[in-house]
């Protein structure tokens, strides 16, 4: 399972960026995207926005499940009060050797409650980070956030939960 | 600021394989502890010293009349004081909410009632005092937050020349930014509505005047359609 993160801002421009892989089932927390397929990510990211842009409406949840795929790429969304919206792209890896082993793991079944839920507290953990970034006095609406302890914290609740 | 500017040194952000290294500018506390490392809950009881806010704040007043053309000048600039702190406060109240009630305002009572209590409760200690819909039928897109005696307000005396001027427009930029933050652009403004009669209950009342944009009562008349 790869994941590929971002932070859209409210005029839908990017604020942070993150690549990461699975830590379970003995994973390496590397991202196994295809070299080809790596810069498409932000393409299928950005085009989600618009299905995230009917749903938030919908129901004030700001965890708004799996939105959006695209092959074998699986869209979650959180959007935060301030409208800016937390996305995840996870990519399960093509059928392996043990499937047999993986396929009750998260990563084998990306629209399982398991799943979800995983993603769910990723999310919330990030979020809670997010609200202390966005706390400091120094940051303004729609700034990019190159805090190396922002990235570490996200690092580490990817290697928590996904 | 400019992370990717060409022909900036290399002390603004350097960008190397996807990886961002850390920055020789960054500099960390001596105790260790970023913003990260604070936690983001605060007992209810903590409160803030009146007179140490009333200091700061009459500083900011007077920051924000230098050089301003007239009255209305002023008011934008304190309303653009105000508008981060909306912002942030915003999502940091909807963070404390219980994880039931943690949920986005999707209608415009519902940002309103957020306002009126939540917000109001964590800068005053106390809910609004009033909140209506403008009675007049030509504008539906009016809501009116009523305080009997603003905080903000409370060591500020206007000078009879000036009577026009409300130091609570402050207030209404938190307002503004919360609304903003939301979804739901709006223009407010702080208005005196004490007539200055002898033994008025509430010479200092002030009505936050809630003015959202068009299309956002266009979305509000959509939703309770579905």
């Amino acid at each position: 399972m790869s994941y590929y993160f971002a932070i859209i801002g409210t005029q839908d421009n990017p604020l942070f960026e993150y690549e990461f892989g699975t830590s379970k089932q003995g994973g390496d927390g590397i991202a196994r995207f295809a070299e080809q397929a790596r810069h498409m990510n932000q393409f299928i990211v950005h085009s989600s926005l618009d299905i995230v842009e009917e749903v938030q409406w919908g129901n004030g949840q700001m965890y708004l499940k799996c939105i959006d795929r695209f092959y074998q790429n699986y869209v979650s969304c959180w959007i935060t009060g301030g409208n800016v919206k937390f996305l995840l792209l996870h990519a399960p890896q093509p059928a392996s050797a043990n499937t047999s082993r993986s396929s009750t793991s998260i990563g084998a079944n990306p629209t399982s409650p398991q799943t979800e839920e995983a993603i769910k507290q990723f999310f919330t953990e990030v979020y809670e980070n997010w609200v202390k970034t966005i706390m400091s006095p120094f940051y303004q609406v729609n700034m990019e956030v190159r805090s190396p302890v922002f990235r570490s914290r996200v690092a580490a609740a990817g290697k928590k939960y996904l | 600021m400019a992370s990717s500017q060409p022909g900036k040194p290399p002390l603004a952000g350097q960008v190397a394989n996807g990886q961002r290294p850390l920055q020789p500018g960054l500099r960390y506390p001596s105790n260790g502890k970023t913003v990260y490392h604070r936690p983001l809950n605060r007992s209810r009881t903590q409160e803030l010293s009146q007179a140490s806010f009333a200091y700061l704040f009459g500083e900011m007043v007077s920051y924000a009349q230098k050089r301003v053309t007239g009255i209305q000048d002023l008011e934008k600039r304190l309303n653009a004081q105000g508008h981060p702190i909306g912002l942030k406060l915003l999502d940091l109240l909807l963070y404390r909410e219980a994880p039931r009630t943690q949920t986005r305002p999707l209608h415009i009572i519902a940002l309103l009632q957020f306002i009126t209590n939540v917000l109001w409760k964590h800068l005053f200690s106390r809910p609004a005092d009033n909140l209506e819909k403008s009675s007049n039928p030509e504008t539906p897109d009016e809501y009116m937050i009523s305080d009997n005696e603003p905080l903000v307000n409370q060591y500020i005396s206007v000078p009879k020349e000036m009577s026009q001027l409300n130091c609570a427009a402050f207030v209404a930029g938190i307002i503004e930014g919360v609304c903003d933050g939301s979804g739901f652009p709006a223009r407010v403004t702080a208005h005196s509505v004490g007539t200055g009669e002898e033994g008025e209950l509430w010479p200092g009342k002030t009505v936050f005047l809630v003015k959202f944009q068009p299309e956002v009562v266009e979305r509000e008349a959509y939703l309770s359609k579905s």
